[in-house]
């Protein structure tokens, strides 16, 4: 025997594996009776749904069960939405269900709750793909009836909030066979030829099968696609479509949508008044705190008074003139001191002083002055400088002095 | 485009920044007042674009070349 033997575990796990990436099996919606519905103390509801033939395992968690909008019962005709998967346990596959609809309202509901499972899947109403609206739009495309009150709605709406926008209309039919083409093209049209920086996107008010274009997978994905942000605005406040799922933003009534596209000029003229109280504010608290240290700084005398300041100065001035001359005179006397002193020592070696004394000068004939023997030869005529006049004569003899 | 939002976006995104720079108190007493009288200019011009704002209604519809053409949309006020 060579085939492989599997655990329980295995072949369930592997029987789940196979579900779980089966796409028909992830988005279902299934019709049928509900019979032996509970309620466990989990908060998780357990029921059966059946047909003539058949019957399903359902389950619903807590989470899911919390949000729904009506009490299922036995018997109840229903449309569950969810996925078909196995609860190993057991082995056995049931219908996880992520909501549940009345059914017997018609095959509409089926068919819309069938599409908001499969785009949901898809990540078409994830929050994270929303884009963040222009805070202030220069150009709103308006998708919608040329005809309708809900044009001229949003756009008196516009004008008395914020007139420094402009609307633009790409008209489109809204109800009809035509319309979802349409309403899809005015989309990737405007984004192609990037006609707006904020699209809306809807209609007035009517029946369910009248906003039914808005239900349409070809409008869901032109608005998953547009690079332009999207307000959706179809029907009245309880009418919700799969456009408002995939918009970036849903607006309970195309009136509803003109206000949130826009700001309200009411108050921004508001925010102009406090921009310019603020600013008062800041700067009268600035010039405060400047005149605050002005004052301080003024608590000085220099400031205070600068004539006194200069007055001081001007005496300080005066003084040390005053100084500096007398310091000048007494300097120059002392000069004058030292000149007569000096010219008295001078006056005192004068050889002229000496030579009136009776001692002579001898001088060769070239005028320099004979201090010894060696300088003169015999026949040298020499000067004999005494004090009123000269000698010339001549070297007769030389006797050296004996020491 | 549509000139006077695009003036009036700026004006206001200026004002923020004046009145942002005023808050954090770091500025010489002389560049607040050179940004206290730039602000209220910009208050000033802010206001007097909503004063004499009208909407602009046109609608646009692909022309023959499938290029889009404009014209003039009237609306009940």
């Amino acid at each position: 025997m060579d085939q492989q033997v599997l655990s329980i575990t295995q072949i369930n796990e592997y029987i789940r594996t196979l579900m779980d990436s089966t796409p028909a099996l992830t988005a279902l919606a299934v019709r049928g009776e509900i019979s032996n519905y509970k309620v466990y103390p989990s908060g998780h509801h357990y029921f059966t749904l059946k047909d003539e033939n058949s019957s399903l395992k359902c389950v619903m968690f807590k989470g899911s069960a919390l949000r729904l909008r009506f009490r299922p019962e036995n018997g109840m005709k229903i449309i569950a939405m969810g996925k078909i998967s196995v609860y190993p346990r057991d082995g056995a596959y049931q219908l996880y269900c992520s909501a549940l609809a009345l059914d017997g309202v018609g095959d509409l509901h089926a068919a819309f709750e069938q599409l908001k499972a499969k785009l949901a899947a898809q990540g078409l109403f994830n929050p994270e793909h929303k884009q963040k609206l222009p805070q202030y739009p220069g150009v709103i495309g308006i998708i919608t009836s040329s005809a309708g009150a809900a044009i001229h709605d949003m756009l008196r709406i516009l004008n008395k909030r914020y007139p420094l926008t402009k609307a633009v209309l790409l008209p489109v039919r809204v109800q009809g066979v035509e319309a979802p083409g349409e309403i899809a093209n005015a989309i990737a049209y405007a984004n192609h030829f990037q006609l707006a920086d904020l699209l809306i996107v809807g209609r007035g008010g009517g029946s369910l099968e009248d906003l039914w274009a808005f239900n349409d997978e070809r409008v869901a994905n032109a608005i998953y696609q547009s690079k332009i942000p999207i307000i959706s605005a179809v029907g009245h406040e309880p009418d919700v479509t799969i456009s408002d799922y995939v918009a970036d933003l849903r607006a309970a009534t195309p009136s509803n949508a003109a206000e949130l596209a826009v700001p309200d000029q009411n108050a921004l003229r508001q925010v102009l008044d406090s921009a310019t109280d603020r600013m008062q504010t800041l700067l009268l608290r600035q010039l405060r705190t400047a005149r605050q240290q002005l004052n301080a700084l003024s608590g000085s005398t220099t400031l205070q008074s600068p004539a006194k300041y200069i007055h001081l100065r001007r005496d300080t001035l005066a003084h040390m003139q005053t100084r500096l001359i007398s310091a000048g005179t007494q300097f120059v006397s002392k000069k004058k001191q030292n000149f007569v002193s000096l010219t008295a020592k001078l006056d005192a070696m004068s050889p002229l002083k000496v030579l009136s004394r009776g001692y002579a000068m001898v001088q060769s004939c070239d005028g320099a002055v004979v201090h010894s023997i060696q300088q003169v030869t015999k026949n040298t005529p020499i000067d004999i400088r005494l004090k009123d006049g000269i000698i010339s004569a001549e070297i007769l003899d030389k006797r050296e002095d004996a020491l | 485009m549509n000139k006077d939002n695009k003036t009036f976006e700026e004006n206001m995104q200026r004002l923020e920044q004046i009145v942002r720079a005023m808050e954090r108190g770091d500025v010489p007493l002389e560049e607040s007042l050179k940004l206290f009288q730039e602000g209220t200019a910009l208050v000033a011009r802010c206001g007097k674009l909503l004063d004499n704002a009208e909407l602009q209604v046109t609608k646009i519809s692909a022309g023959s070349d499938g290029t889009p053409v404009e014209e003039v949309f009237d609306y009940e006020p």
